[in-house]
This record gives C-alpha cells, sequence and structure tokens, in this order.
C-alpha cells in the first residue's frame, strides 16, 4: 500500500516483517537456528519458546508473487521438471530457491536447520516438505493434523496430536537448540497469543458495521500477517492488534470505509463474504475491480486459514499442547465441507451481506474441490446470490483481468437485480 | 490344454463384464443372495476391507466411471483444473448406479478425495460417508495407536449400519481370508516378473479389478484357477521390454491405453494400477488385538505411495527395488493430469531412477482419455530404446 497515507499499523507490520528478515539474513552469523514450516497449523508459540526463527514458504511465494517474481519462478520448476498442473505455491518456492533464495526485502533467507511439516488441512503440504527434503540437508520433523471429516475434534484425534507435539516435535527442538523445553515459557507466548487474538477477532468483526471500516478480504490478508505467522505469541503482536482495532474504532466512530491502495473507499453498496484465496499476481488490480464498484468483502474464509478465531477458539495457557492441538485441528482447511458451509451462511447472516462470491484458484485442491458445491448450498440456505471467478495463487497465467472483471461486474448486477425485486437470473 | 484355454478365456471374459458393468449387477446380485447384506463403496487406494468382511458386508472398490459414462451432471461440481474421477463418482452416483450402495468410505488420499467425502455428507445424508484418516505418523506408539482407534471407529459404524456386533475373532479370521488374498495375488505378480509373456498386462489388469466388486473369496478362487491354467497355455515369448508403470493408483487409465502400451512392446511387469489389494506387504498378523494388528501392518508393511509421508526411506528407493526385483529396463510414468499426490512425486522418483541409471518415461492420462496414438509412439520409442540400446 505504498500509494496512500499510512496508518500507523501498517507502518508498524512493515517495521516487524522487515526486521524479522533481517534477523533471519543475520541468523547463521549469530548462530541462530532456523526452521521452515507451513502456515496452516503452525506451532510459532512452541517455536518461540525455544528461541528458533520460522520461515513460511507460503508467504515466500506470495510475497514473491507480489514483486512480480512468481513467473520466473514458476517457469524454472517446470524447466526441472514439475508438472504445470500442480499447486504454483510449491512451484514458486521451489523456483525460488534455485534462484538464490532471496527474501522479499532482497536479503537471502537462510537454509533451514530444520524443516517442521506441519501437515495441516493440505496434502501437498507433505510433497512440498518431501521436495524441500531433497533440497537441504537437515532433519525433518513430521505434525500431522487430523482432519474433521465428521466435523469435531475427537479425543483420539487431539491424543494423536499432542502425543506427536510430545514425542517428536519437542525433542527435535530440544536437539536442534540444546535446549530444554520451557513449558513456563510456552505458557507466556500463548497468552500474549490469546490477547492478541482477542483485538484480532474485535477487527474481523467490526465488518458488522455499515460501512465496514475494514475489507476482510483484501484488507484481511494484512491484518491476519502477524497473527498467521512469525509474530504470533509476541509482545510485538499484541501491540500491533491493539493499534489496529483502535485505528478500526477510530473509523467506525467517524462512519469511514475501509482504506484501499487507491485511498479510502467510496460508498459502500455491496456487502460480500468471500470464499477462497486471493490471487497474489494482481493483487491491487483485483481489489480495485471490487472497491472501484463500491463492493466490500465484510468476511472472508481465506483469513481463517491460519487460525479460525471468531468461533470462540483462543489459545489457552493453561493447556498448552492440548490447545496448540485445537489451534492446528481448528484451522480452516482442515474442516469439512458441511463446516465450511455453515461457517460460511453463518457469516452471510452475521455480516449482513448481499453475496457470496468464491474465487476458486487453480492451485489449491484443497479450497477448490467442492467448492461450487459449498456455494450452491450456501445460496440454499441464505437466499443470497452466489458468484463464481478462476484465478490462481501466484501464477500470473491463470489470471484474466478482463474475464474476472467481467465476472465480477456481471455478478454485482446480478445483486443488484435481486435488490430491486428482479428475478431475471444472472450467472455470474 | 483346451481346457485350460477355456479355463482362461472364461475367467478374462467374467472379469472383462464385471469391469465394463457400471450398473454393479454383481452387487445387486450379492445383495439378493445376501438379504440384509450391506455394500460399502470404498475409494482409492487403500480400504482396510477385512473390517467391512467382519460385519458381514460386502467391501466393493470405486474407481469413478472410467470411459464408459458419459459425464453429464458431474462436471457442474468441479472446476475444470480437477481431475476426472470425483466427476465419475458424481455421475454414478447422480444417475443412480450406485443406490444399492449402502456406505462410502473416502480414505486419506488426497484433497479431492477428502472433500468428496464432504460432498457425499451434504449430498447424501442417508448413506453412510465415511472418511477415513490414515496415520503419517510411523511410530507405532503414536500414529499406530491413533491409527487402531480410528479402525476401531470405523468398525463401530461398520457395526451399526450391518447390524452385526464383529467378534475379534471374526475379525480375526477376516484377516486371515485377506491374508490369503495376498498371498494370491503376490503369485500372480510373480508370475508377472518370471513370464510377463503368459500374463498380458490387459488380462492381469482385468482379474485383479474382479476384486474390486467380487467378494474376496470368490476373487481368491478366481486369481488360484487362473494361475493354475494360464501356466499351462503356450503363449510366445516377444521380443517385449519390461516396464514398471508408476503414478496410477488412483484415477485409472482406460483399458484401451494398457493395451495400447503391451501393443507398443512393453511387458508391464509391475504397476501401482492395482495397489489397493498390495497396499500392505505380507500377512497380518491374527493374534492379539485385531484392530492393532492392521495398524501395525500399515505402518510396517505398507507400500511406498504418494499419499503417504515417506520418511523411512530415501524417496524413490522403493520403486528402484521395485524395478530391480521385477527385472525390469525402464519405468513409465502414467499419471492422471491434475493428480497432485502422483504429479508431485514424480520429480523426486524419476531423481531417484537418475540416480540409478534407470530410464523412463512420462505421461499424463484421464480416465476417459480415448486416443491413444501419441502414447503409443511414446511408450513405443522408450520401449525400442531400453530394449536396443539399454537406455
Ligand atoms: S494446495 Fe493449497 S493449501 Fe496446499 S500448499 Fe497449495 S495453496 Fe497451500
Ligand atoms: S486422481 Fe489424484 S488428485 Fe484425483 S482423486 Fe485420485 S489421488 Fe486425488
Amino acid at each position: 500500500m505504498d500509494n496512500v497515507d499510512k496508518e500507523p499499523s501498517m507502518l508498524k507490520q512493515k517495521e516487524m516483517i522487515g526486521a524479522h528478515f533481517d534477523r533471519l539474513a543475520e541468523a547463521p552469523a549469530q548462530g541462530k537456528k532456523v526452521v521452515y514450516t507451513f502456515v496452516p497449523g503452525n506451532l510459532t508459540e512452541l517455536l518461540l519458546s525455544f528461541d528458533v526463527l520460522p520461515v513460511y514458504p507460503e508467504i515466500n511465494a506470495l510475497q514473491s508473487a507480489m514483486r512480480k517474481r512468481s513467473g520466473d519462478f514458476i517457469s524454472e520448476a517446470e524447466r526441472i521438471g514439475h508438472s504445470e498442473d500442480v499447486c504454483t505455491y510449491v512451484k514458486c518456492d521451489i523456483g525460488m530457491k534455485r534462484s538464490g533464495n532471496i527474501g522479499p526485502t532482497g536479503k537471502p533467507i537462510p537454509k533451514p536447520d530444520l524443516l517442521l511439516l506441519s501437515y495441516t488441512g493440505c496434502f501437498t503440504f507433505l510433497k512440498w516438505f518431501e521436495l524441500l527434503r531433497e533440497e537441504y540437508d537437515c532433519p525433518v520433523v513430521l505434525l500431522h493434523t487430523p482432519y474433521q471429516a465428521d466435523g469435531e475434534i475427537t479425543p483420539s484425534m487431539r491424543e494423536y496430536m499432542v502425543r506427536q507435539i510430545r514425542s517428536e516435535v519437542i525433542p527435535a527442538l530440544e536437539k536442534l537448540t540444546g535446549r530444554a523445553y520451557d513449558e513456563d515459557r510456552l505458557r507466556e507466548c500463548l497468552e500474549l497469543s490469546r490477547q492478541a487474538e482477542d483485538d484480532m477477532v474485535h477487527v474481523l468483526e467490526s465488518a458488522q458495521n455499515r460501512p465496514s471500516p475494514i475489507d476482510a478480504y483484501f484488507g484481511g490478508v494484512f491484518y491476519i500477517g502477524p497473527m498467521f505467522t512469525a509474530f504470533r505469541g509476541t509482545k510485538a503482536a499484541v501491540d500491533y492488534y491493539a493499534m489496529l482495532k483502535q485505528e478500526v474504532d477510530a473509523r467506525i466512530a467517524r462512519g469511514e470505509g475501509p482504506i484501499t491502495p487507491d485511498g479510502p473507499m467510496g460508498p459502500e453498496k455491496y456487502r460480500l463474504v468471500v470464499e477462497g484465496p486471493p490471487n497474489w499476481t494482481h493483487f491491487r488490480e483485483f481489489w480495485r475491480m471490487f472497491s472501484e464498484e463500491g463492493a466490500v468483502v465484510v468476511a472472508s474464509t481465506y483469513t481463517k486459514v491460519g487460525g479460525v478465531f471468531d468461533f470462540g477458539f483462543r489459545h489457552d495457557p493453561n493447556d498448552p499442547l492440548g490447545t496448540l492441538a485445537d489451534y492446528c485441528m481448528g484451522c480452516y482447511t482442515n474442516r469439512s465441507l458441511p463446516q465450511r458451509v455453515e461457517m460460511l451462511a453463518s457469516y452471510a447472516k452475521k455480516f449482513s451481506a448481499d453475496g457470496i462470491l468464491v474465487n476458486s484458484v487453480k492451485s489449491c485442491n484443497s479450497f477448490s474441490a467442492g467448492q461450487l458445491v459449498i456455494l450452491r448450498e450456501v445460496e440454499k440456505r441464505t437466499g443470497i446470490a452466489g458468484g463464481f471467478i478462476e484465478t490462481d495463487l501466484v501464477d500470473a497465467r491463470y489470471f484474466s483481468a478482463a474475464n474476472v472483471k467481467n465476472r465480477i461486474e456481471s455478478y454485482l448486477q446480478m445483486i443488484e437485480q435481486k435488490r430491486s425485486g428482479k428475478t431475471e437470473e444472472v450467472r455470474a | 490344454m483346451v481346457d485350460a484355454k477355456q479355463t482362461v478365456t472364461e475367467i478374462v471374459a467374467r472379469a472383462d463384464a464385471l469391469y465394463h458393468d457400471l450398473e454393479f449387477g454383481a452387487v445387486k446380485r450379492w445383495k439378493e443372495t445376501h438379504p440384509g447384506g450391506k455394500v460399502i463403496g470404498c475409494l482409492p487406494t487403500y480400504a482396510p476391507r477385512e473390517l467391512a468382511h467382519a460385519a458381514g458386508m460386502l467391501p466393493v472398490y470405486l474407481r469413478g466411471a472410467g470411459d464408459q459414462v458419459e459425464i453429464i451432471r458431474g462436471d457442474a461440481y468441479f472446476q475444470s483444473y480437477i481431475c476426472q474421477l470425483p466427476r465419475g463418482m458424481i455421475e454414478l452416483a447422480l444417475s443412480g448406479r450406485l443406490d444399492s450402495f449402502d456406505g462410502f468410505l473416502f480414505p486419506a488420499i488426497c484433497d479431492v478425495i477428502r472433500n468428496l467425502s464432504g460432498i457425499w455428507q451434504l449430498h447424501f445424508p442417508d448413506k453412510l460417508a465415511r472418511y477415513l484418516d490414515i496415520p503419517q505418523n510411523f511410530d507405532v506408539e503414536v500414529g499406530g495407536r491413533f491409527y487402531a482407534e480410528e479402525l476401531r471407529r470405523l468398525l463401530t459404524d461398520f457395526e451399526q449400519l450391518s447390524g452385526q456386533k464383529v467378534s475379534d475373532d471374526a475379525l480375526r479370521h477376516s484377516i486371515g481370508v485377506y491374508n490369503t488374498h495376498r498371498r494370491v495375488i503376490q503369485n500372480l505378480m510373480d508370475l508377472r516378473s518370471e513370464k510377463p509373456w503368459l500374463v498380458p498386462a490387459d488380462e492381469t489388469y482385468l482379474v485383479l479389478r474382479a476384486g474390486d466388486v467380487l467378494p474376496v473369496e470368490e476373487h481368491i478362487e478366481m486369481i488360484k484357477q487362473y494361475l493354475q491354467s494360464v501356466v499351462e497355455l503356450e503363449r510366445p515369448m516377444r521380443d517385449h521390454s519390461r516396464v514398471v508403470v508408476s503414478g496410477a493408483f488412483c484415477e485409472q487409465p482406460p483399458l484401451g491405453l494398457i493395451r495400447t502400451l503391451e501393443r507398443a512392446g512393453c511387458y508391464i511387469v509391475w504397476d501401482d494400477m492395482t495397489i489397493s489389494a498390495r497396499f500392505i506387504a505380507g500377512d497380518v498378523s491374527t493374534s492379539g488385538d485385531p484392530c492393532v494388528a492392521l495398524a501395525r501392518a500399515f505402518i510396517e508393511q505398507g507400500v511406498e505411495s504418494a499419499s503417504v509421508y515417506s520418511c523411512k526411506k530415501k524417496k524413490g528407493s522403493e520403486l528402484c527395488e521395485t524395478v530391480r526385483k521385477a527385472g525390469a529396463q525402464g519405468v513409465i510414468f502414467a499419471a492422471p493430469s491434475f493428480c497432485d499426490p502422483a504429479l508431485l512425486d514424480q520429480p523426486m522418483l524419476q531423481t531417484a531412477l537418475d540416480q540409478e541409471s534407470i530410464p523412463w518415461t512420462a505421461f499424463k492420462y484421464a480416465e476417459n482419455l480415448g486416443q491413444f496414438q501419441v502414447i503409443r509412439e511414446q511408450a513405443g520409442t522408450f520401449s525400442d530404446s531400453i530394449r536396443l540400446w539399454g537406455a
């Protein structure tokens, strides 16, 4: 968001991220250990309690896309034999590694000392770290998160997770760092997580206001940044969310809408719930297609991939390992399709949405397989208008701007017609 | 000799009819002769069919709609970049072809099958739609314990569906039956690698696929008879290359494609198209807690597969070993389009093969592929190159 006046929270987040990448660049010289792990179901608090630095390959991939580098990286991966058909996050990461592993701040990202494969909500993660394991000569520890197929966490699932954390993950971290597991330190981190989570939920829920002071998808991806990555469990994250909350509350008090890359958004005309990840290669252009039409996203499921907090879950310092297990199992893509439908339908109601739009990304079977059914179910249950667009995460070849814009416009028209009582069906 | 030929012809004809019958007549007939009996449809790759068997149910592997059913409704359920198998499944279900099934089991092999379980829960709420998480932790005390509990939970669901309580002895008996099944299949696989000209790929494939739908006892007899008879035939040994086919463990290639490979000069001496019945190598223990035994076997005797995290051995080492054991000269990677597990696995497997100088070639297919000419040429060139020049 370079073109607009930045709010203090934006500057703070930028500073936090910059400092993290600086620490990473200096890690080898400082003797700090680096652990690669995934965003969904990450064990950041546990990692922080061992004083190691996390790296999230998906974040590298999306940042590469925002810097327009992902195309080259994907080509590089395809050149060495990766199929055109598979998840582009993986290819972007492999290509980036092969091209020197330079991070978003232009500094190199160090090699991992440990690969913590937190395998939550996506099978591709398994393959991704098997691939990374071939690239790096370092130990791997896997945390298998059972899927909530029946919409619940059974005691056996929970026990399985806790046992893995206790008997595999913690010993691996102890071995890596030479430090003993410090449960009190972990509890402190979890308490900080809990505080930040309260404020983040407050921010996401603020979209119930009219106008919504936030865009819970395009803006939302910035708001979840610290929470889903290296900062959950830190004082910096607590401060960031307190600051963000204040700013959002002030916008509500002033009756203002969200701030977009082009400045404050105009009058709110459409309130949407969005399912699916965004496109990163044309992120601003994509956002603009909505904001220019006065469409604001009031709730999104993508902002729940690194944890679902708005239905009451908070990290619990009193049950450190159990809470980590519950957190991982609760992440959005680890939930069954009926749960996802339920969640989207509840968002439609709670946030008084005019429509539900699916952005289906080619890369991600975890999100995408079944989205057409999800859409029809939510439409059926809520009566609101459904729309469907197709893009990709980091592969620009699958972002057809004219086509996407067209579809969004006809979708918004359909909402307009529905509103004015016209029955003609115009399918986005 | 005449008898043997006739027996083989009859067996293959029966297997072929079962393969082509997507109305599942065999399932309906089983239900007629087993009043009140329940049928559970299992998706790929591996389902612990012993549990269903012990509950008096008929477990049936379902592998999409192949190339025989026109997909009319299924395409409205999935985006173009998702593989073909789930569309076929939806088509079969919505067209009423699966009405005689009482439940469905969705093993944890990929996000598509995982999410398909949710579609089933939403669309067919009166049928059991059960997802089975398989462990990715291979410590018997951690992943093994979890999986044994999952199996117990599944068994309870089967008991409820069938209305039949399953004793440990009954389950141990079923394990024993499936041990026999695994053994006869292994005998067939051994013959394939020893004398592939006796057991052509399409025949073997059909005979093995018959086990998707037949009661296990009948399938054991079918394979035994096939083996007994086929060794008596005088089938000419051709100057073919010997290949392993890898990557086709879920959505299946059309039968025409399998025939094409052989016609292009390749004896398929091993493949993972029929890996479901061989997912556990060797016998499962028939003593002690039977769910623990099944869980242990999965962890300790499970084969390398794209859907199982590989931590026991270096990735691809099992494929190299298979190539050696089967006396193959090369590997054909045949994967369904858009199949993340198979396609993400490939570069690692290919590297492992390269390191051992084992030649390979790769192509993609869909279950409803109709044109095989390009693949025929590719396979033919590959076969010639490994046969004539060793690479
Ligand atoms: S398939 Fe989806 S969840 Fe999995 S790594 Fe790719 S983008 Fe992430
Ligand atoms: S073909 Fe591949 S992606 Fe499709 S359902 Fe089977 S394993 Fe999953």
